[in-house]
């Protein structure tokens, strides 16, 4: 166990490691820099105060090297557009994209399975429905469904259209805040797991199918077990290995479908802040964001692994010291 | 279910085909008197049954964006004129707005059919290219074994874990931001492939890897078959139901990325149409509330995507959404 998490930490530190710097380097190569930011009539002095705070007068490997130095003491440098540490920054838009992943990831998991071993176990009417509804909603990419989403929002003012708090947040006070963010939440968190719920629901149903073939559950029949057991205690189990191999995948598909619905409904999260970063060429922003979405996929990849060693006592064996 | 698929991307082909004849306006005409216009309403009864015809519609309310019927003068279409199926002269009283009209007043319709050949053929140049490296790369990992195959591998996986839309967003960053279109569609495709292909190249290993082994190959280098011989005549056709059910992963996706892309603004320039900058002009939604056809690109992706994945369900395997 200990070498496991060992290996899986050095995989995450590499991951962020060469995310981050690949990120670095692509910025500072790409044409134009930051101080483009400062418009056209910017003096010669200006641009080249503002180059030397970023470093850029140097050459890309020397700029590298200081950033790796004050990266590992946890000093990410500052942010051009905002004038501020990039640590604050990127912490903040983690933290608000990690709470829209996290309950589309949970909102997914919830309607997708159920309604999975549902389909999966039986034949009929009900089963047929939820499989055409899953293929519509697997054929709406998180873009389309929060442009609908914001559309009806918009139409009949159900929920507020986009945004993470009102225009008056700052006033409210602790709990007040918290139930204004969670009046926004639905929307973005909606857009975004629709479609991941519809992929669980089709492997799970897939793979139930599979399951309920296979001999051992005829054997448990045969036993006289009744088919709710069989299909909930012995088939489920087994039918859960996909799954929980998609789930370290799903983690990617959230990070990348959270950067449109942010986008989309404007939520302060980090593909917004990505985004911004590179536009302007804010480098140490853009290496930060790059890092902390490496330190996501890491985070994801390790639930992944875990997960799929609780379903399948072979992949526990194997990974035994 | 799988032929209402196999329909419904023929469809899809044949109209992005036959774009220029179908459009009842040119894609990029701006109408002035028709900003935000809904879409006109075809009559088939003035009275009694008639041949198709229109009613002009005027602006009666500028500050509300209102339009009403000019029902005094009926117009009819004019079928097989000007090389287009239909069409309605604007000195008659026109234009004839299917899907009604964008915010220069150009002709969502027309626009939406021209953009497919746009998004379309990216998609389908970005999956070739994605299917052309990854076949290749996979096929050397998978024939060549030991140190090569290591190597490979380890960077397919590795290209794998990465979220696509976070590197194509970086790539697409770290060019210029302003490109004629031509360019634009040269990057965007290179870059898809780019993305593409390590979902592709992990199977086709899999598949050489095994291959290789078969009675069949060992045969073939028996007689004298160079590797690359074996390798393209032997091995890689034996991919070929593997690299058709890529294809129809990596499709959809790529229609996304371009739309996602073009709809943060850095796709495609807004004079070019496609799926995403159409999209684009619909992001403003206090004014698509009052102008829903706008969204008509959205219907347009969903209908291709819904083909492809109908397909896919059709033919016993799952479809799942690669992201994003």
């Amino acid at each position: 166990m200990i070498r496991f998490l060992a290996q899986r930490l050095t995989f995450a530190l590499l991951l962020v490691l060469v995310v981050s710097s690949t990120a670095l380097f692509l910025t500072r190569l790409a044409p134009g820099d930051v101080t483009a930011q400062l418009g056209p009539f910017a003096s010669a002095t200006e641009i080249a105060s503002t180059r030397a705070r970023f470093d850029l007068d140097r050459s890309p490997g020397a700029q590298w090297a200081t950033w790796l130095a004050r990266t590992v003491r946890f000093d990410f440098g500052d942010s051009f557009l905002y004038n501020r540490p990039v640590r604050g920054l990127v912490l903040s838009a983690a933290v608000n994209t990690a709470v829209l992943a996290v309950a589309a990831l949970a909102l997914a998991t919830l309607v997708g399975i159920p309604l999975g071993v549902f389909s999966g176990s039986r034949s009929g009417a009900g089963a047929a429905v939820i499989r055409a509804m899953s293929l519509v909603c697997l054929s709406v990419p998180p873009l389309l469904t929060s442009l609908l989403l914001l559309f009806i929002a918009a139409s009949t003012r159900w929920f507020p259209a986009g945004g993470m708090t009102s225009a008056d947040a700052t006033t409210l006070g602790g709990s007040a805040w918290i139930a204004d963010v969670a009046t926004h939440l639905p929307l973005p968190v909606l857009a975004l797991a629709l479609p991941i719920a519809a992929t669980f629901e089709r492997l799970q149903s897939q793979s139930m199918t599979e399951a309920l073939h296979q001999p051992f559950t005829h054997a448990a029949l045969a036993r006289g077990l009744s088919a709710r057991d069989v299909i909930l205690r012995h088939a489920w189990r087994v039918s859960l290995r996909p799954i929980c191999g998609v789930y370290g995948l799903a983690i990617g598909a959230l990070l990348s479908g959270s950067f449109v619905v942010e986008f989309v409904t404007a939520w302060p999260g980090l593909g917004r802040l990505m985004y911004e970063a590179l536009r302007a060429r804010d480098i140490y922003l853009v290496a930060g964001c790059a890092a902390m979405g490496g330190l996501f996929l890491a985070i994801g990849s390790v639930i992944g692994d875990l997960l799929l060693a609780a379903a399948d006592p072979r992949v526990r064996e194997r990974q035994a010291p | 279910m799988k032929r209402a698929g196999l329909w419904l991307l023929a469809a899809a082909v044949l109209v992005t085909i036959a774009a220029p004849w179908l459009a009842p306006n040119p894609p990029d005409r701006r109408h002035p008197g028709s900003l935000y216009a809904p879409p006109t309403t075809v009559h088939l009864f003035d009275g009694g049954p008639r041949v198709p015809f229109i009613y002009p519609q005027r602006l009666v309310n500028p500050l509300e964006r209102r339009f009403e019927e000019d029902t005094s003068q009926p117009v009819s279409l004019r079928w097989f004129t000007e090389g287009r199926l239909v069409t309605v002269y604007e000195a008659d009283g026109g234009p004839l707005l299917l899907l009604g009209a964008d915010s220069l007043g150009r002709d969502t319709f027309s626009r939406l059919l021209y953009s497919a050949r746009t998004s379309l053929g990216l998609a389908l140049i970005g999956t070739l290219g994605a299917l052309l490296v990854g076949a290749f790369v996979g096929g050397l990992a998978g024939y060549a074994g030991g140190a090569i195959d290591h190597a490979l591998s380890r960077f397919t996986d590795f290209v794998l874990v990465l979220p696509a839309i976070y590197v194509a967003l970086a790539l697409r960053a770290a060019m210029p931001l302003v490109l004629p279109p031509a360019t634009v569609f040269v990057l965007l495709a290179s870059i898809f492939a780019l993305l593409g292909w390590p979902i592709v190249a992990r199977g086709v290993r899999a598949i050489v890897a095994s291959e290789r082994e078969r009675e069949y190959v060992t045969a073939g280098r028996a007689l004298g078959a160079t590797p690359w011989r074996l390798l393209t005549r032997h091995l890689l056709p034996a991919t070929a139901g593997y690299l058709a059910a890529q294809a129809t992963l990596l499709l959809p996706a790529f229609i996304m990325a371009e739309a996602t892309l073009s709809y943060v603004g850095l796709g495609f320039p807004d004079t070019v149409p496609t799926w995403g900058t159409m999209l684009q002009q619909a992001s403003n939604i206090s004014l698509v509330v009052d102008a829903p056809w706008m969204l008509a690109p959205a219907g347009a992706i969903f209908l291709v995507v819904l083909g492809v994945n109908l397909v896919v369900q059709g033919a016993g395997r799952t479809p799942v959404q690669l992201e994003p």
